[in-house]
């Protein structure tokens, strides 16, 4: 069968948040933005906040970052005609958004909830996860990573993409870490590029 | 030949071709030398997480969205030449991919970038905001209107130039299917010597990201047309078992 090859990858570039976030860029255009906050106050599940920086070979963060997020309801389920587990869709909640990291701190941060552990292949069960994909200038190919949390440790532990890892030791740079602020729970997660710590990165 | 069987949202998708992208380490493209990954990706199966992805909805975007040219339009039109851009999104097996997101955004005809970051000398065009944005259609097809961005000089090597070029971010039916991509203009001498462009690992795949000038869709004393098709990665065929969700209610 004839395969077509997929089109070639190129950075976003410097200025990603002109389409991608253009009120970050500095102007309105559009009626409706997609935004960094994946709630309102009809959606189901616990509040959380995920954040962190980007931080490149020399230890310098980025400040021009661009991060999507996609992850399950607080049931375990996405929105997508592709999941067929027997959970219950949440009218309130997409699961999806995407946040520029903060031209001066290099911050980025979602506002979401916490997901529910999601069918894996064979009938295995995953932790509970968020998926990222991170863009920016000087990144050819979006970066896919996933995000897991510091408070599931035996989901974790039985968590078949974390396991199949082969280094045991790299599997620390997935999971982010619970805080919390004014009776939100925050998890940081930080994400190196290079380096002793680099973060795992998935070809999915 | 047969057309391709028909998918299943179920489906997962073929494997990615990496060879087809530019690596992450491109020293000729400066900035990716500290932002490049230097270990290995780790491969995975796909779950749930990957076959799935966001679904947008007509109504979620503006009638303007798609017209870069009206869509920040104030008290007049925006300066340059006035394009149309068009063309079909599909995947690696030739099939459409109906209801994908395209997002562009680009510099205005003088090379200058709506961006409280750039500082190029060239002049901000009052009236042109440089964004747009668009569903494809149930055959895969996009289309928008806009004026051809200008060349403009980065600090890479010091007379390094990038050639004239629209961004473009996708969204399809599966989160292993985002791209972000640039697209380029047939003809354009500054192509060939762009350290950006030069990451691209084959003269075939390059040849993919240039626009072609298309003749058929100019509208007569009004706009010029290039033509830009886009592939996405595509569903494999499931032949026994489905292992994504097994044991999940079907």
């Amino acid at each position: 069968m004839n395969r077509f090859p997929e089109t070639s990858s190129q950075t976003g570039g410097p200025y990603v948040h002109i389409g991608l976030a253009p009120q970050q860029a500095g102007f309105d255009i559009f009626n409706n933005n997609f935004g960094n906050v994946l709630v309102d106050e009809r959606t189901e599940g616990q509040r959380i906040a995920i954040e962190g920086q980007v931080i490149d070979g020399s230890g310098t963060v980025l400040r021009d970052v661009l991060i999507e997020i996609w992850q399950a309801n607080a049931a375990g389920k996405y929105a997508h005609p592709g999941d067929l587990q027997a959970k219950a869709l949440d009218p309130h909640f997409r699961g999806w958004g995407r946040g520029g990291a903060d031209f001066e701190t290099g911050l980025w941060r979602f506002e979401t909830i916490k997901p529910g552990p999601v069918a894996g292949r064979k009938g295995q069960l995953q932790a509970p996860h968020i998926n990222l994909w991170i863009v920016a200038r000087g990144i050819n190919l979006g970066l896919n990573t996933r995000l897991y949390f510091s408070d599931e440790g035996g989901a974790n532990a039985a968590d078949p993409v974390l396991n199949g890892i082969e280094w045991a030791i790299r599997r620390k740079t997935l999971i982010a870490q619970r805080g919390e602020r004014d009776g939100l729970p925050v998890y940081r997660f930080d994400i190196r590029l290079q380096g002793e710590t680099e973060t795992v990165f998935f070809d999915i | 030949m047969h057309p391709p069987r028909s998918s299943a949202p179920t489906d997962e998708f073929l494997q990615r071709d990496t060879a087809l992208h530019a690596p992450a380490l491109t020293p000729g493209y400066k900035t990716s030398v500290l932002r490049s990954p230097r270990l290995a990706l780790i491969s995975i199966e796909q779950t749930l997480s990957e076959i799935t992805a966001p679904q947008f909805r007509p109504e979620e975007l503006g009638p303007l969205d798609h017209d870069l040219i009206l869509n920040y339009a104030k008290d007049g039109l925006p300066i340059g030449e006035r394009i149309i851009v068009h063309g079909f999104v599909r995947d690696e097996l030739g099939r459409p991919v109906p209801n994908a997101l395209v997002e562009v955004w680009q510099a205005n005809a003088g090379g200058r970038y709506r961006h409280r970051n750039d500082r190029y000398l060239a002049p901000i065009d009052p009236n042109f905001g440089g964004c747009g944005r668009m569903l494809t259609d149930a055959e895969g097809y996009y289309r928008y209107r806009t004026v051809k961005p200008g060349p403009y000089p980065w600090r890479n090597r010091i007379n390094d130039w990038r050639p004239a070029h629209i961004h473009y971010a996708i969204s399809g039916d599966g989160w292993c299917q985002r791209l972000i991509t640039q697209m380029y203009f047939e003809g354009d001498p500054l192509i060939a010597s762009c350290p950006i462009m030069q990451t691209v690992p084959t003269e075939e795949q390059a040849r993919g990201l240039i626009a072609l000038q298309d003749v058929s869709a100019f509208v007569p004393l009004d706009s010029r047309a290039y033509r830009f098709d886009i592939t996405l990665r595509g569903r494999r065929a499931t032949l026994f078992e489905n292992f994504v969700q097994a044991g999940a209610a079907a």
